[in-house]
């Protein structure tokens, strides 16, 4: 193809060209990069198997009732830090409630905090970076030092303050209302990071000639936001949403063991690593366990992401 | 002579040069295009040349309205461009279009060329009716000499050649009158370049095109042009038909790129006095009073520091010298 005679005629181009394409035979039907990119993704095992963790643990959280009938909250202080049993697949946890039980539905809140918040961050940082970025000037100086107050604030401080003053010590919040603010709170204090991603991203990419060709063509601000320079500015933000996702989860952790997160009756993941930090050389199956759902459904996010920001660029195909 | 379609006048575009992080402070202008002035007529190619940083591409930019002048007019068809709003400006958008330099950064690395072509048309939805689009960026694949079975790849799977027939069909979608093209053989190969030039040449005589033709190598400019403006320093040193600017150069630096043209017979190399220019291009933030080339030129005198030389018609074509003549030893590319 770098031939540069083959550019003199068209038809000329068809040998061994068309051998590339293993879809030679459906050309005549147009596609966008979106189709290009599903019918990539659907070929790769990376993308299935991630996609049926996540579906699996999304399940787990939509309906633990099908995957445990032990109430998570029912404690028998016998069975306290018990190993795994056939009785209690993951042991129990010091409280002496069945750890599997605990795992399953604490799956609902840590879903819930973990993505919600990262596609917090991610859309409120996407969207002010690009409209810093694209319309630079006063916007961006404006919008950049806006961003810089929230950078500036240490995440556990501002998480402090944003919840205790929302709920007053001692009061008992409930559980639509902890997630919400916990997920806000997350999501108010790292965004910046994803918003300084995407300006730096869109200050590249609104340099390039095809931005210059589409305005020449009478293209407004939206399409050329939306169409040119989303998909080449996103995919740095993607690898940033999928380490977030890890980091949020642990964030709820974090706020959960300082007292002002998520609290009991709620269970989550991160109140169960928290819980169980004291016992970790007595009991590891306490940490273990939730440690080792936090894992792989980070993980399988982390694939994800890669996958799709894969399958987004045309040149690695 | 045939009517003007695009009339420039006076046509000034300044740079802010600012300092500061959050109070912008103005400390000087780069004066990218400085006081231009010309006519393209229709069918006509008016080629454009001088070195870089002359402001070529701020021109191409300004003449696009994706830069505002500072001041002058740009008249399309007798209506100024810049005072166009909405509608009329869509309808300019029409009538204008551009092919950039660089064929590796014009298209949309993640756009099939489908989309990258039939983009015109989703932006001016009364050109073509929805379904027919697919038939009409087929079309225009064909026209610019690509395989209209293409339309589902990506512009890295193309050569550089190829890339810029694209560039040229997405321009060429909405039927232009004027095709303003910047340098669009300086990044390609010699071979390739005259492959482009000559497709842009047939597409002239078959859509009645008018271009307005940048470029820094003067024999690609003679190949396509039939007038010739040479810029220096954000003006117009020099206007002409090509016969006019390539065989009887009146302005010194006219002659002195003439003379620096590479000779392809080794036979005549060396024959031929070479004027050589001495120091640099001047900043044009900071440009020399007079005659902005005075600071180069071997026949500077102290008129050339007070009075700035006008483009008038000297020796049978507009030169902007106050001692405009013909050099005796600056031979035809």
């Amino acid at each position: 193809m770098s031939d540069p005679t083959a550019a003199s005629s068209g038809p000329a181009l068809d040998q061994g060209a068309e051998t590339r394409l293993d879809d030679s035979r459906k050309q005549d039907k147009p596609r966008s990069l979106g189709s290009d990119a599903w019918r990539e993704l659907r070929r790769k095992p990376a993308f299935t198997i991630s996609l049926a963790i996540i579906l699996l643990v999304v399940l787990i959280a939509l309906f633990p009732g099908l995957f445990s009938h032990v109430d998570p909250n029912a404690a028998d202080i016998n069975h306290a830090r018990q190993g795994p049993s056939g009785q209690a697949w993951f042991g129990y946890d010091v409280q002496g409630s069945d750890m599997f039980s605990r795992v399953i539905y604490g799956a609902r809140a840590s879903l819930l905090v973990g993505v919600l918040s990262t596609i917090g961050t991610v859309v409120i940082g996407a969207l002010v970076g690009i409209i810093a970025g694209y319309y630079g000037r006063w916007a961006d100086s404006v919008l950049s030092r806006f961003a810089d107050i929230f950078a500036g604030l240490p995440f556990v401080l501002g998480a402090i303050v944003i919840l205790m003053t929302f709920n007053a010590p001692g009061s008992n919040p409930g559980e639509v209302r902890i997630i919400t603010q916990v997920v806000l709170s997350i999501a108010v204090l790292s965004w910046p990071v994803a918003m300084r991603i995407m300006r730096a991203a869109t200050l590249v990419a609104k340099q390039q000639d095809y931005v210059k060709a589409a305005r020449g063509l009478g293209a407004g601000p939206m399409r050329i936001i939306f169409r040119h320079l989303m998909p080449n500015t996103v995919a740095p933000v993607m690898v940033y949403a999928t380490i977030a996702l890890g980091a949020n989860i642990g964030a709820e952790a974090t706020l959960a063991y300082l007292g002002i997160g998520l609290h009991a009756p709620v269970v989550s993941w991160g109140v169960m690593i928290s819980d169980a930090r004291d016992y970790f050389t007595v009991a590891p199956h306490m940490v273990l366990f939730p440690a080792a759902f936090v894992s792989v459904t980070v993980l399988a996010f982390v694939m994800l992401g890669d996958a799709v920001r894969d399958a987004l660029d045309p040149k690695s195909r | 002579m045939s009517e003007t379609i695009l009339e420039v006048r006076d046509l000034v575009k300044h740079f802010p040069v600012q300092v500061g992080v959050l109070f912008k402070r103005t400390i000087g202008h780069v004066k990218a295009v400085d006081g231009v002035s010309f006519d393209l007529r229709k069918g006509e190619t008016l080629g454009v040349v001088g070195e870089s940083g002359c402001g070529k591409s701020t021109l191409a930019q300004v003449l696009m309205r994706l830069e505002k002048a500072t001041s002058g007019t740009v008249k399309f068809e007798g209506r100024d461009i810049f005072g166009l709003k909405g509608q009329e400006l869509r309808r300019l958008r029409r009538d204008i279009q551009i092919v950039l330099q660089d064929p590796y950064t014009s298209l949309n690395p993640r756009m099939t060329v489908g989309d990258l072509v039939g983009e015109p048309f989703e932006i001016h939805t009364e050109v073509a009716p929805k379904g027919d689009r697919q038939r009409k960026v087929q079309e225009l694949l064909e026209v610019v000499g690509l395989n209209p079975e293409h339309i589902n790849r990506y512009p890295h799977q193309f050569s550089g050649g190829q890339r810029q027939r694209i560039g040229i069909a997405r321009a060429l979608a909405l039927r232009p009158k004027v095709i303003i093209c910047d340098e669009p053989v300086s990044a390609l190969d010699v071979s390739v370049q005259a492959q482009v030039m000559n497709l842009l040449d047939e597409l002239q005589t078959e859509f009645d095109l008018s271009y307005v033709f940048i470029a820094h190598d003067l024999s690609v400019v003679r190949h396509l042009s039939d007038r010739v403006a040479v810029m220096y320093l954000g003006k117009v040193v020099e206007l002409g038909t090509d016969e006019q600017i390539y065989e009887h150069p009146t302005h010194p630096y006219t002659q002195a790129l003439l003379s620096a043209v590479p000779v392809p017979d080794p036979e005549l190399r060396g024959r031929r006095e070479v004027i050589r220019l001495t120091g640099d291009v001047p900043s044009p933030v900071n440009p020399p009073s007079g005659c902005r080339f005075r600071t180069r030129c071997w026949k500077a005198q102290d008129i050339c520091a007070t009075e700035e030389p006008p483009l008038t018609e000297r020796l049978g074509h507009l030169s902007a010298c106050h001692f405009a003549e013909e050099h005796p030893h600056v031979a035809v590319v």
